[in-house]
Parts: structure tokens; C-alpha cells; sequence
């Protein structure tokens, strides 16, 4: 039987996504349930004088309404999860719903309960709030000068947090021959999953359980944390998330939301039910990016990089979510170097209050960030130097055989073949005839540019013993567990909790490779902590990584224990059995064998097992990497601009990964498409805009421009492959490598279709009027 | 204001349904909601994303952007009721045989427009599909295995 | 989002939508295929008290060339104007901005009538009707009238219908002669609704001079426009490349320009130049 290990099977997952059969949380409808609805502050920032619900709580059809007051003392404070070591972090009490103060537009201030969905929205209206309007600020530099208004009066300058990593580089900026300095705006982005945030609460006042159906990325990590918030332990505390609609981050953080909606349950005694609408998922979901970042690059004119400069002010917003400062320090800071031998390098990073939803990942979190910064300023110091941008990179790109590779950041990269990547792309571009045709289509004033981005990224998150010395309130090791029945079908269950990303099928293929069974024979369970031991979830590409290692290692332990019961049934001694293609068999006599099934069987039957061997065929194992992973490739965009409108059309695009070997190529290449997607809607139609008062002003699908099929030409992928080392699978992770490799390269490109115009840089999202401002010599 | 219910009839999925309904009831809710057919979702509140799209008459529609007073007495067919005698549908064939879905999300949504393209235009170029799906956002496939299973169903529909 | 509550009046003909309008004095709205309204009840943003559904009124339904003109039905919807033979031969560019409205699910259920009642400052509909000279037909409290476009619309969502009134049918003239059509759009990335919508008409003599030309703008700003200024730049002249060129850079004579976050007014009047040339290019014979 071949290996099923790399090949591109159909999605276990799809028969019922496609037949309408998914469970996605609003889908649950269970006996006697009401339905909740939250009203949510539009004031940016004012002080609460008073609520009046009492013409709601009269509205018939209406159960409760819960203030503020009503729930402190029964939901303790949102936490954060991430508080970054020496940063002198500040967490302002984040209550369930707001008691004196509402800090952004969203902020929760009553609940309704209600019994169906329509009576609950009508009642909504009914609550009388007397607002006392204070002044706001959105933008986070702003945020920071003397005299602003502060968000939380304990902060009074709004720092949240105060970061650094590296050492000065000073000697690199003496010995520059040149230095590059820019300032970038990272604009702020809605994450916007199809699926909007829901939760289903339903409480046994007999038994203490209570069970939540949430829209969750981690279930683990919600029950860990809602645990607290509620007061509910563990073991009495259920959380489900099956069918995840997206998250891309935003599904990560634990809300005032989900704790309320259990809150009311167990009140109430009926199960409750609450969905956001699209605009609600605009305004109290958390966003992503959202910084400035200040930049400082020190070379040679013969194109060495010596050393690197960044300052990033990062607004996160009114309250700091779930996993939001680990963003920009950890995730931003560790690798704005790249992909670069830059000897010398420092970081430092202010995390700001302002009056505005919280932000926290959004794919790629803070690595898109970290290689849009060095993509751009390789461009914009290979421009100062006058030299190609393809030459830079090559001259400065880490060479393959300096792996692993210690960054001036600490960072140790695992593996890497970057010029092998960036040649493979070279070639699939044809670049020089590119540059040809782009100077004959300039004297026809036709406008085509090519971008690069050669990228690496940290994800694979991440050894459980720095994730505690960098702040992360958690381990990041993951769990697997392999049960093989009597019958010989397997069922699997993993801690991390695909939402998408197609683990149901690739973590089937890991086991059923090892087994030498059919992949229909495996069964993968995840997103429900009944079921699953214990897990850390679907975030920073490291479900495969780190949950299809633990699998591995608890796959290999099966078979261990059945490699032993064999030799027994072959009466041969274990060291004379070698396994293949699903059968054990006595080394060099190929008639004398069993076959795994037999075997499983055997291990249940147990009638005549080896001594000391027990009965039954189940592993787990508690898998916690030693390092992260870090994929990398290399990614070229062409563009054309109309320079009379300024409107860009995409005309190709190029994009040569390495996450080590592929387990299902189908799988990857989707997730390679998405995230191109996600990153090119960043660079060219996506962003999140307050006015001075605070209220988002693309609040809706309507003027928040999501990518559409149309905006994009048929994508040109390739792989190259270069094995982690230090996990068993070998595998990177691919989920975020198109996020965080596309921003730069379509940023790139435009700037270089208009270099005729002089443009050195554009900020994003690179929207036509822009582009016309500056072909048109007008201000941009 | 009285608001009184309304009695409808919808045939949904080739059966008869009846319910008596308020007159704002959106038809995405009288599926999800009165009927359980919760293969149907609500991804926007503004027309734009079309994770709701159903068949109303055969012509592929928004259903929160439809009263279900409106369906009364007209044929509607969701997501369950595009296999016929267990066997798929060429547009859900499609779907899983290209890897044109993710999260599963708005995969009914897009494949019911996929529906009513290829009904329109049963041989597409690769850019009109591109512009056939202006009414479809997908947050994960970036389109192109979604524009790959509608022409691997078009193929397959041709004969 | 889900609307507020409101009673709902299924009416069976035009005279009963009236009548049920006026016995409901202004609170009531007409219902049709329910893509403007829908939307703006969801949103609360209006709140009627009554709904008159005139969706199965059946002679509001359908397309027909009486004379020189198309008469198109109120509840037709954009899906079968795009596709509608008559429609094609006789206005192609009708049928070329009927196929641009929204997306292929707002076309099979959004109505003719509905969009023009609706009068959205950045819809498609309207340049065409007024490069057309289009004329409503309503029925109010005092029966039938017609009234062109360009006293129909009269603002922002706001037009000349009464508080009883029922859209009947939009009639589209048939340019005489030989002429040709375009409508060129820029669509807004989120919305699909006109940055810039352009519908063009050059009709020529057998000379190649122009004798006709038609220009409605919309998406710009307030309320769509009828490019006059430009119209009268390119009669009387030869129906050449150039002359087009000039003619064109008069599209913001008129119309009242305003900004919003995707295109600011400076953006939008060089907008309304470039599409009035593109479409005007594609007009020529």
C-alpha cells in the first residue's frame, strides 16, 4: 500500500460541511432555550450615570436584563493571558459588562434575555443609558501625548506595557556606510471570520455542569479561563467547539460575552443563546494590527545589512485581550530581522490604551508586521544603494549551511534554504524578461511592477519552557491520544482544534501512514474538553507541528506495544520484527507475518499476551516541541497600475513555500491561497477607519472592503522542502506563510510599477485615490 | 400596531412546510429557526456576503434579505436538499473534490450561487466566475478552489 | 439584524396598493422585491408601521416594446432586464448596467421599480434612464401620471413619489436613428454600488457628425446627473476619438459632487471625466 503521507486526499471533514450537516454553534437549538442580545456602548468613552432597564425587563417575551452591577461579584474580570516579562504592564480590571465606564464603541452595558432572537433585539432598545460623553483617542502616538485623554484613569499616560529585546546596535549604525529610515503605518484590520462569534450556555443546577458551545480556537484555553471567570471548576465546566465558521485569531481570546451568556443560564435555569450580527463582530470582536512602526537600517553600500532599528507603538485598543500583548512583543519582536544576517539588532515596543476594540492576533499576528517592516526597508535601502532588490536579498539572506542559525534577536532557526527558495521563484517568474517587458510597456506609459518578499516566520508555538519566560500564561505543548478498537479502526483525539484547516483528514493521514491502515479506518476527534484530555489549540500554525508530533510520538507508542505482541504471536524475539505496510513481519521471511489488525486484536482478546504486557491498545502522549518552526519562501507579485485612476490589477502571482515535507498537498496549497488572500487584502483594500470621536466608520461589509474572487488572477505555487529537525514529523506549519509573505511583496510591486513617479513608499491599504494623488503629483 | 402572525406555506426542500409567522420573520430564521435547517447561515447583516443563499423558485436569492411572507406559497431549496437520492450534487462533488472549502462556513451559501451561475451560464470562463461570485465572501480559500470546483462542476453538468 | 415589527398587506393590484397606502397615512411603505428596504429595516433605520407587499401584483411584472420605447414592468427584476432579448436588442447598454447591479443573487430579486423609488445617489440604474430620457409611470390617490427621471429624482433617497404612490413601470425611449451605448462603471470594492457609473450615448449621422448624445452620471455625489455640458460639446461635431476626449473633461460641469472614505470629491469629479470618456469611447460608432 502506498503512503498515505503526502498525498492529496478529498477533506474527511467535507461530506457534512457540504451536505448542511455542520454544528456550528448557532446551529445548536436545544429544549426551553432563550436567546440573549447585548447592548453595546456608542460612545467611545463615557462615564455611565445611570441605566434604567425597567421598561425592558416589562417588554414581553423578555426573562432578564443584566447591568453591570447586576453581574459583578458573579463574572470576575476578562483576564489577559499574555503579560510579557520587565514590560511593566499594566491590566486594568476588564469587568463582563461595563459598571462606571465604557471605553469603545462595542463596549458591553446590559444584557437581554429574551425568548426568541427578535424579542431580545426589541428590548435592547428599551434600556435607557444616561451617558456622560468624555473625550476620546483612537490613534495610538496620539494616545501617548501629555494631555490626552487617559482610558483607564490608573493609566494616566496609557502605556499598557513598555518592551525590549536585542541589544543596541549603535557599532552598526557607526560603521554604516548608510542608513534607511521610515516610518510605517500597520492600519488596522477586522478579522472578520464568516462564521460570527455565538455561544450556547446550558447549566445542570443538579449535577453542577455546565456546558458552553463556543466559537472557540482553543476550547481548553476557554475553559481554563472561564473557569475563573465563572467560579466553575474544571471538571464541572464542558466546552465545545466542533464546528468553528473561521477565527484567523479572533476566535483565540475568551469575551465578556461567553461568560455572560453562562452567567445567565445558570440564573435563569434555561439554556441560553447568544450570536452576534456582523456589526457587533465589526465593534466587539477583537481586531488586529494596528500600529506605527518606526524603522532604522544600517548597511553597506555594497549591500551588507549591518543592523536594525525598530520602535513600534501598538494600540490594543480599550482593554488588553486574551493573547493581545504577546502580539507585538513576542510575535512582532523576536523577528523583525527576517530572513537577514543582521549581526546587530534591538527592538522596543509600546503598547498603548486607547479608545477603540481591543486588538489581539490576527493571522500571522505580529509576523506580518516583522516582514513587512524588513521587506520594506530591504526595498527602500537596495533603492538607496541603487542596487537590484533581488542582489540585497541574495547578499544578505542567511546561507543554508549556517543552520541552525542564532539571530541577533536569540531566536535559533531551526532549518533553512532561503536562496534555494528565492531561486525557485527566480525561475518561475523569469524576472529578467520581466524587467524587459516592464521598460517596454513603461515607453507604451503602461505601469508593471514585480514585489518580492522572501520571508521566514516563527510559528510552530512553541516550547512550553519559553512561553513561560516570555509571558505566555499557558504551556504551548499540545496532546494526543490514539485508541485502536478491536476491530482495528482508530480513534485519534487531539488537543489542537482545527477550524478549517483540515486536521480531521491530514492527522487521519499521519496515523494511518504509521498503521500502514486506510485513512478511513482513522477517526479524529477534537473541540470538545469532555472528549479530549487536555489541548492548547489551533493558533500560530502549530496544530500540525506540535499536535500532529504528539500524535506521531502516540502513534509510535502503539505500535510499540503491538510490535512486542507480535514477536509473541511470530514467537520470535521483538528485535527480528520489522513493520511495514501494515504488517509485522519476521525479518527476511516474509511468508511469517501478522498483520496489524491481528494484532489489535490480539491486544484486546488478550489470551495469550507477552508477559508484563497489558491488555487494551490506547496511547497518549504530552508532545512539547524544543524549538519553534520556522517556514520560509520566497513570494513574487506583479501588478499593473492604471495610473489614470490609480486602480491596481493584479496580474500574477508567485509563491514558493518550504514548511518542510507536505502531508497533503491539496490541504496546503488551500491554505497557502487563503493567506495570500488575507495578506493582499491588507495591501490593497482592507482597513479599519475611527474618526476623532471613536466610531468606526467601516463598520460594515458595506464600506469595510473584504477580497472578493474578482479582485484576484489564478495563483502560481511551488514548494520547496527543508525538515524541521527537532520534531518527528519534521513539518513547519503553513497556515499564516501567505499572510505574512504577500503584504510586502504587492507593496513592493506597486511601489516598483510607479518608480517613474518617484515613489519611494505608499501607505496601506493602497486604495486608487492614493495612487492617483501621487501620478497626479497631488498630496497624498 | 397589530403585528399579527401570518400563516405560510413554503415548499422547502420538495416539502410541504406551514408555520404561522410574524411578518419580519427573514426567511434565513424561518429555515434555521421554525424549520431546524440549519445548514443555512447568516454571515452579514447588509446583502453582501451571501453564506444565506437559497434557491427561491429555482433562482438563487439571499434569504435574509427576504421576508418570509414574501416565499410564501414558492419553493425554496437549501443546502439539504441538493443531493438527490444520496447522491451529490455536481456543485457539492465539486466543492469536495477541489478543496473549495475551509471553515465550511460560507460553503452552502457559495455553492447554492455556484447553483445559479452555472444555471446562467453553464460554461463559464474562470473570469466570469470570478465576477458570478461578487455575492460570495470567503475569508478562507482565497477563491481559487472555489473557482476550480465550479468549473470541475460545470464539466461534470455538460456531460 | 433583525427588523422591527411591522403588519404586512399583501395587496392584489395596484389600486388596492394605493388604497391600502392611503388608508395607512404615511406609515406604510411598498414592498417589493426588497432589497432596498429590507437592508434599511434591518438596520432599523426606518421603521414602518405597515408593509404593502405589491410582490405579486402580476401586471408590474415583465418587459414590453410599445412604440419607440421599453416599457419595463416596476417588479421586473435586474437579473431579467440583463438577460431579456427585447431589452438586448434594443438597449444593450440597459442590459450592460442591468448585469452590473449588485451581485448575481441582489439582481434575481432586486426590481426595477424598487431601485428607482429607492433613488440610492450611487446606483446603477439611474444614469441609464437618464441618458435615456426615461419616464415613470406611477399610480396614486389621483390615478396614473408619468413622470421623466429628471423630475423623479430629487435627491439622496429622495424622490417625487407620494406617501402613496406606487412605481408602474419605467419606460426606456429607444434612441432613433443610428447610435450606440456603453455604461462604465467603477464599483466600490466593499459595496459594488457606483464610485463612478457612466452610461453613454452617441447617435450619428450619415456624415459621422454627432447628432445625439446622451450622458447620465451617478455614484459621485448626491443625486445622479445628466452630463448636458458634455452633450453639448460632442453635437454637431464629428464622432471622433478627440472630440470625445475634449467633450469629456466637462463631466463635472454640473452635477453636485461630494466625498466619502473610499474617493474624495477632488477624486470623484476626475472619476466622472475618465468613465464619461471610456463610455463615450465605446459609444462610437
Amino acid at each position: 500500500m502506498a503512503s498515505v503521507f503526502g498525498t492529496a486526499i478529498k477533506r474527511r471533514e467535507d461530506p457534512r460541511l457540504i451536505t448542511g450537516n455542520g454544528r456550528y454553534t448557532d446551529d445548536v437549538q436545544l429544549p426551553g432555550m432563550l436567546y440573549a442580545a447585548i447592548l453595546r456602548s456608542p460612545h467611545a468613552h463615557a462615564r455611565i450615570r445611570g441605566i434604567n432597564v425597567e421598561k425592558a425587563k416589562r417588554h414581553p417575551g423578555v426573562v432578564a436584563v443584566f447591568t453591570g452591577r447586576d453581574v459583578a461579584g458573579k463574572v470576575a474580570p476578562i483576564p489577559t493571558a499574555w503579560l510579557p516579562p520587565d514590560s511593566n504592564i499594566k491590566t486594568p480590571a476588564h469587568p463582563a459588562l461595563a459598571v462606571d465606564s465604557v471605553r469603545y464603541v462595542g463596549d458591553g452595558v446590559a444584557m437581554v434575555v429574551a425568548e426568541s432572537r427578535y424579542v431580545a433585539r426589541d428590548a435592547l432598545e428599551l434600556i435607557e443609558v444616561d451617558y456622560e460623553v468624555l473625550p476620546a483617542v483612537v490613534d495610538p502616538e496620539k494616545a501617548m501625548e501629555k494631555g490626552a485623554p487617559a482610558v483607564h484613569e490608573e493609566v494616566p499616560d496609557n502605556v499598557a506595557f513598555h518592551w525590549q529585546a536585542g541589544s543596541d546596535p549603535a557599532s552598526a549604525f557607526q560603521d554604516a556606510e548608510v542608513v534607511v529610515r521610515h516610518r510605517f503605518r500597520q492600519q488596522r484590520l477586522i478579522p472578520n471570520a464568516m462564521e460570527p462569534r455565538s455561544a450556547v450556555a446550558q447549566y445542570n443546577a443538579g449535577s453542577g455542569e455546565m456546558t458552553v458551545w463556543v466559537t472557540s480556537q482553543n476550547p481548553h484555553i476557554h475553559r481554563f479561563l472561564l473557569s475563573n471567570i465563572l467560579g466553575i471548576p474544571e471538571h464541572k465546566l464542558r466546552i465545545v467547539a466542533v464546528d468553528v465558521g473561521g477565527g484567523f485569531g479572533s476566535k483565540i481570546p475568551c469575551y465578556a460575552d461567553e461568560a455572560l451568556v453562562a452567567l445567565a443560564a445558570k440564573e435563569l435555569g434555561r439554556p441560553v443563546k447568544w450570536t452576534e450580527d456582523r456589526r457587533e463582530n465589526f465593534l466587539a470582536t477583537s481586531h488586529g494590527r494596528d500600529e506605527v512602526i518606526y524603522a532604522e537600517l544600517a548597511g553597506k553600500r555594497d549591500g551588507t545589512m549591518l543592523g536594525l532599528r525598530i520602535r513600534m507603538v501598538a494600540n490594543m485598543g480599550a482593554y488588553l485581550s486574551t493573547a493581545a500583548p504577546g502580539v507585538p512583543t513576542i510575535l512582532f519582536g523576536l523577528i523583525t530581522v527576517g530572513p537577514y544576517r543582521i549581526p546587530r539588532a534591538h527592538t522596543e515596543v509600546y503598547g498603548v490604551f486607547t479608545n477603540t476594540t481591543p486588538t489581539d492576533a490576527y493571522r500571522g499576528a505580529g509576523r506580518p508586521e516583522a516582514t513587512y517592516v524588513i521587506e520594506r526597508m530591504t526595498d527602500l535601502f537596495a533603492r538607496e544603494i541603487g542596487m537590484d532588490v533581488v542582489e540585497v536579498r541574495k547578499k544578505n539572506l542567511i546561507p543554508a549551511e549556517e543552520f541552525p542559525y542564532t539571530t541577533a534577536l536569540g531566536l535559533q532557526y531551526d532549518s533553512g534554504n532561503y536562496h534555494g527558495a528565492l531561486q525557485k521563484a527566480l525561475e518561475m517568474v523569469h524576472y529578467e524578461e520581466f524587467r524587459k517587458e516592464q521598460e517596454r510597456l513603461r515607453t507604451q506609459g503602461r505601469y508593471i511592477g514585480l514585489g518580492w518578499s522572501t520571508y521566514v516566520e516563527i510559528c510552530g508555538l512553541g516550547p512550553s519552557q519559553i512561553a513561560g519566560a516570555v509571558g505566555f500564561q499557558g504551556g504551548l505543548w499540545e496532546s494526543a491520544a490514539v485508541r485502536v478498537h478491536p476491530g482495528g479502526k482508530v480513534t485519534v483525539f487531539t488537543g489542537a482544534s482545527p477550524h478549517g484547516q483540515g486536521e480531521e483528514t491530514t492527522f487521519a493521514q499521519i496515523v494511518a501512514d504509521r498503521f500502514g491502515i486506510p485513512v478511513e479506518d482513522v477517526e479524529v476527534v477534537h473541540g470538545d474538553t469532555d472528549r479530549i484530555p487536555m489541548g492548547w489549540g489551533t493558533y500560530g500554525s502549530r496544530a500540525t507541528p506540535v499536535g500532529g508530533s504528539a500524535l506521531a510520538v502516540a502513534a509510535d507508542r502503539i505500535l510499540e506495544k503491538a510490535r512486542k505482541i507480535a514477536a509473541h504471536m511470530l514467537e520470535v524475539s521483538e528485535e527480528d520484527v520489522e513493520f511495514a505496510d501494515g504488517k509485522f513481519q519476521v525479518k527476511g521471511v516474509p511468508t511469517r507475518q501478522v498483520t496489524f489488525q491481528n494484532v489489535v486484536l490480539q491486544a484486546h482478546l488478550a489470551w495469550n499476551l507477552p508477559a508484563g504486557v497489558e491488555p487494551g491498545l490506547e496511547a497518549q502522549a504530552f508532545y512539547d516541541p524544543v524549538n519553534f518552526c520556522y517556514p520560509f519562501g520566497a513570494h513574487a507579485c506583479v501588478v499593473e497600475v492604471d495610473v489614470e485612476t490609480g486602480q491596481i490589477k493584479v496580474l500574477r502571482y508567485v509563491a514558493v513555500d518550504d514548511c518542510g515535507p507536505v502531508i497533503n498537498p491539496m490541504i496546503v496549497e488551500g491554505q497557502v491561497h487563503g493567506g495570500i488572500v488575507q495578506g493582499m487584502g491588507q495591501a490593497l483594500w482592507e482597513g479599519a477607519v475611527y474618526d476623532e470621536q471613536g466610531q468606526l466608520v467601516t463598520g460594515s461589509f458595506m464600506d469595510y472592503a473584504m477580497p472578493k474572487a474578482r479582485f484576484f488572477p489564478s495563483f502560481e505555487t511551488a514548494h520547496t522542502v527543508t525538515p524541521a529537525p527537532h520534531n518527528p514529523l519534521g513539518v513547519k506549519g503553513i497556515g499564516e506563510t501567505g499572510t505574512i509573505a504577500a503584504t510586502p511583496a504587492v507593496v513592493n510591486a506597486v511601489v516598483d510599477a510607479l518608480a517613474p513617479f518617484g515613489v519611494a513608499d505608499l501607505e496601506m491599504p493602497l486604495t486608487p485615490e492614493k495612487i492617483w494623488k501621487i501620478t497626479h503629483g497631488r498630496d497624498a | 400596531m397589530t403585528t399579527t402572525k401570518t400563516v405560510v406555506t413554503l415548499k422547502v426542500n420538495g416539502v410541504e412546510r406551514t408555520a404561522e409567522v410574524e411578518p419580519r420573520l427573514l426567511l434565513v430564521h424561518f429555515l434555521r429557526d421554525v424549520l431546524g435547517l440549519t445548514g443555512t447561515h447568516v454571515g452579514c447583516d447588509t446583502s453582501q456576503c451571501g453564506a444565506c443563499t437559497v434557491l427561491l423558485d429555482g433562482r438563487g436569492v439571499k434569504s435574509c434579505t427576504v421576508l418570509a411572507v414574501q416565499a410564501d406559497g414558492h419553493e425554496v431549496t437549501t443546502v439539504e436538499g441538493l443531493a438527490r437520492d444520496g447522491e451529490l450534487h455536481p456543485i457539492q462533488e465539486g466543492f469536495w473534490e477541489k478543496h473549495g472549502l475551509q471553515c465550511g462556513f460560507c460553503t452552502p451559501g457559495a455553492m447554492m450561487t455556484a447553483v445559479e451561475l452555472l444555471r446562467q451560464n453553464p460554461n463559464p470562463t474562470d473570469e466570469e466566475i470570478r465576477e458570478g461570485l461578487e455575492g460570495v465572501i470567503c475569508r478562507c480559500t482565497g477563491y481559487e478552489n472555489i473557482v476550480r470546483a465550479v468549473k470541475y462542476a460545470a464539466e461534470r453538468m455538460r456531460g | 439584524m433583525i427588523p422591527a415589527s411591522f403588519a404586512y398587506e399583501r395587496a392584489q393590484s395596484v389600486r388596492e396598493a394605493v388604497e391600502l397606502l392611503e388608508s395607512h397615512q404615511g406609515e406604510a411603505k411598498v414592498l417589493s422585491g426588497g432589497h432596498s428596504l429590507i437592508p434599511l429595516l434591518k438596520l432599523r433605520l426606518t421603521s414602518p408601521t405597515v408593509l404593502v407587499d405589491i410582490g405579486g401584483i402580476a401586471e408590474l411584472k415583465g418587459i414590453s416594446a410599445e412604440g419607440d420605447r421599453l416599457v419595463v414592468g416596476a417588479l421586473t427584476t435586474h437579473a431579467e432586464v440583463a438577460a431579456s432579448p427585447e431589452v438586448r436588442r434594443h438597449l444593450p447598454l440597459l442590459a450592460e448596467a442591468a448585469r452590473q447591479v449588485g451581485d448575481l443573487q441582489v439582481r434575481n430579486r432586486g426590481t426595477v421599480g424598487g431601485n428607482i423609488a429607492h433613488a440610492d445617489p450611487a446606483s446603477d440604474l439611474p444614469a441609464v434612464a437618464l441618458a435615456l430620457d426615461a419616464v415613470i409611470t406611477v399610480e396614486g390617490p389621483a390615478g396614473r401620471s408619468e413622470v421623466p427621471v429628471e423630475d423623479f429624482i430629487l435627491g439622496p433617497l429622495l424622490t417625487a413619489l407620494g406617501g402613496s404612490d406606487v412605481v408602474v413601470s419605467v419606460a426606456f425611449p429607444i434612441p432613433k436613428g443610428k447610435w450606440k451605448g456603453a455604461y462604465e462603471k467603477y464599483p466600490h470594492p466593499a459595496s459594488g454600488y457606483a464610485v463612478a457609473g457612466v452610461a453613454a450615448v452617441i447617435g450619428v449621422d450619415d456624415g459621422g457628425t454627432i447628432r445625439d448624445a446622451r450622458v447620465g452620471i451617478t455614484g459621485v455625489g448626491d443625486m445622479p446627473y445628466r452630463a448636458r455640458d458634455v452633450e453639448a460639446a460632442l453635437v454637431g461635431n464629428p464622432a471622433t476619438e478627440e472630440v470625445v476626449r475634449r467633450a469629456a473633461e466637462r463631466a463635472d460641469a454640473e452635477g453636485s459632487f461630494s466625498g466619502d472614505l473610499f474617493a474624495s470629491e477632488d477624486y470623484r469629479r476626475h472619476l466622472s471625466k475618465v468613465y464619461t470618456r471610456r463610455a463615450l469611447m465605446r459609444s462610437l460608432p
